[in-house]
């Protein structure tokens, strides 16, 4: 079958200067071959090294880019034209270059082999991923399986922001730390187990509370955020520092038995802000620590957050951008929303507002509160406690926790009436008359000193037990468990 | 009287360094078209009309990567700009872009790319004003490119 091939001016130099040339061939593949048979010289403007199509080749047959057909064994019917189209590509030189990469050394191309037979990763996303840096905030329940795979991919550099130190209420979810860390600094903690994971990782460790003081500061280079924090406060930085910057956050969150997860602050796309633009009341969401989190949970977004940090490196694949995932482990069921930027948003729309970060503890309004609530407040101390309990003191003691709480450890002779309630219940309290001073607690102070504020109003005086059921563990009775 | 004895280029080579004429206009269509988009680079394309380059063709920019590292016109940009050397009575010659803040020399990657027989005009453009500007040639056997000789009209 003879097949007519167009060829573009810079090729015709080739072809004793003809726009035209009479190919064989059944296939694309074969009328190529058949064209650099007789045309030798055009081969290695055609084809690359490797006997590729050099990728700014672009060969069409008739109106069809072959590449949307059957590639070279695209077939061709009598009268087809084959047409070389040139597509013009080029750049400034690369001194300060996104796209050189580093090489892999026959050590890693090993390790990475699964992604190196992956055509969407190969040798050169592998090689983006190791030039590759995300800074993970907070190494606790998202960022453990976060930061292991993200070592475990060859993320060239791993950043963790912690200040916290390895606890044993960790242990079920923060799979980064193991029994022998307990009391380590978790810094220390991770960097140890990612190196011994992939010791060509780079693990930065920055022990610091983040602020608004140091974060733009900690940002500055990183490729991808992961945040993996537990308040609100954090999360808003985290979000505004990340669009400020223009650093793609991969976002995360948990919560008893649900999660979310998007990615924020991409260009053109939504942020925090524009799908919460305001923080609960506080105290409204508890935390993980008031409110209980399944420990797997964390594995699964923490693993969402570390899939989409390596799709934004690799410049592939469709990422969470304008989706904001939702899971309920306990129903097992994923949903998904979609979001979109709000060109009213004070950080990331058209006319922003907030061109700064600003004080987050003030915005979420914690700090006041926390301020007001332990200075308002009366208190014991456990050792108080127990001395009038060994006295035989009159003391009515209350404890505002759920039932559930109350399993786990107490106090002895205390009533339980968890703080929700507390406000129909109040009545249950002894009388003044009665002349029994009232002792409010919970696991660590703050829910009874709200409980305090409340009896307060109701008329009834009452002291907060510092520290909570955590401090009479720690400091008078031992035998019970902490939580 | 000191130049006739340094070794400068002789005349055998200097008739072998192709010469592009560009006409004022076109030369600062390129030059204000790199000051536009700068920190991003720019591209065209070389339309010659009786072996002068009487029009640069400004086009869009579709790389996928960072615009201020890349160019790329597509197949359907390469039809566009050929379809309009025709229209003016005239051949597509070649392409220009910018080098933002870079020297106007190919750079690896422009070498990756090139095609033979084109004319590649490179203007750096420094902190958004237009600077150097440069004309290459792919060797045959792609090992490099060759410079070329630019010239345009002068004096008044």
């Amino acid at each position: 079958m003879a097949h007519r091939v167009l060829i573009p001016t810079p090729l015709r130099a080739f072809t004793g200067q003809k726009d035209a040339v009479e190919v064989d061939g059944g296939t694309v593949g074969e009328a190529l071959a058949s064209l650099t048979s007789s045309y030798a010289d055009l081969r290695k403007h055609l084809y690359a090294d490797d006997g590729k199509l050099r990728h700014f080749v672009n060969i069409y047959v008739n109106d069809d880019d072959i590449r949307y057909l059957e590639r070279d064994a695209t077939a061709l019917k009598d009268g087809d034209v084959i047409s070389i189209v040139p597509s013009v590509a080029g750049g400034a030189p690369v001194s300060s270059p996104p796209e050189v990469y580093p090489e892999l050394s026959n050590d890693e191309i090993q390790r990475y082999s699964r992604h190196l037979i992956l055509p969407e990763v190969g040798i050169d996303g592998q090689r983006k991923l190791k030039a590759g840096k995300v800074l993970c905030i907070g190494a606790g329940g998202l960022g453990s399986p976060a930061a292991l795979y993200l070592a475990a991919a060859g993320v060239g550099t791993i950043g963790l922001v912690d200040f916290d130190s390895v606890d044993a209420s960790n242990l079920q979810r923060q799979i980064l730390h193991s029994t022998s860390d307990v009391g380590r600094s978790k810094l220390q903690s991770a960097k140890d187990r990612l190196n011994a994971l992939n010791p060509e990782v780079q693990v930065k460790t920055y022990e610091a509370r983040l602020s608004s003081a140091n974060a733009l500061d900690l940002f500055k280079g990183y490729d991808v955020v992961l945040d993996g924090t537990d308040n609100f406060a954090t999360r808003y930085l985290v979000n505004d520092a990340c669009v400020l910057l223009g650093i793609p956050n991969a976002y995360g969150s948990i919560f008893r038995f649900e999660g979310q997860a998007s990615v924020f602050a991409t260009k053109n796309g939504p942020c925090y802000r524009c799908l919460y633009p305001e923080p609960p009341p506080p105290g409204l969401v508890p935390s993980c620590a008031e409110g209980g989190v399944l420990g797997v949970l964390p594995g699964v977004i923490g693993t969402i957050q570390a899939t989409e940090s390596i799709k934004l490196i690799l410049g592939a694949g469709s990422t969470l951008v304008g989706r904001l995932l939702l899971y309920d482990a306990w129903a097992m069921r994923f949903r998904e929303l979609k979001l979109r930027r709000d060109p009213e948003c004070p950080v990331c729309g058209d006319h922003p507002t907030l061109k700064q970060l600003i004080d987050y503890e003030e915005f979420c309004g914690v700090k006041p509160v926390a301020a007001a609530a332990s200075a308002a407040v009366p208190e014991i101390t456990v050792e108080e406690l127990k001395a009038k309990i060994d006295a035989k003191a009159p003391i009515y003691l209350l404890d505002v926790r759920e039932p559930h709480e109350y399993q786990i450890a107490r106090i002895p002779g205390a009533t339980l009436i968890p703080l929700g309630q507390l406000g129909a219940r109040y009545g249950e309290l002894p009388p003044a008359s009665a002349g029994k001073e009232v002792i409010v607690m919970c696991r660590s102070g703050a829910r009874s000193a709200k409980a305090v504020t409340l009896l307060k109003e109701h008329g009834i005086e009452g002291k907060n037990l510092q520290g909570g059921v955590l401090a009479w563990s720690d400091r008078i009775d031992p035998t019970q468990p902490k939580y | 009287m000191v130049e006739q004895f340094s070794p400068g280029p002789t005349a055998s080579d200097a008739v072998s360094v192709p010469v592009t004429t560009l006409t004022l206009d076109a030369l600062e269509t390129i030059r204000a078209h790199g000051a536009e988009t700068f920190p991003d680079e720019c591209c065209g394309a070389l339309i010659e009309v009786g072996g002068v380059v009487t029009q640069a063709f400004k086009m869009e920019n579709t790389t996928g990567g960072s615009a201020a590292r890349r160019f790329r016109i597509g197949p359907d940009g390469y039809r566009l700009a050929d379809k309009r050397a025709r229209e003016a009575g005239g051949s597509l010659v070649g392409f220009y872009h910018s080098h933002p803040n870079e020297p106007a020399r190919p750079s690896a990657y422009d070498l990756e790319h090139a095609w033979p027989n084109l004319t590649y005009v490179i203007i750096s453009v420094r902190n958004g004003t237009p600077a150097d500007i440069t004309v290459w040639h792919l060797r045959d056997d792609r090992s490099g490119y060759d410079e070329g000789e630019l010239k345009w009209p002068t004096g008044s």
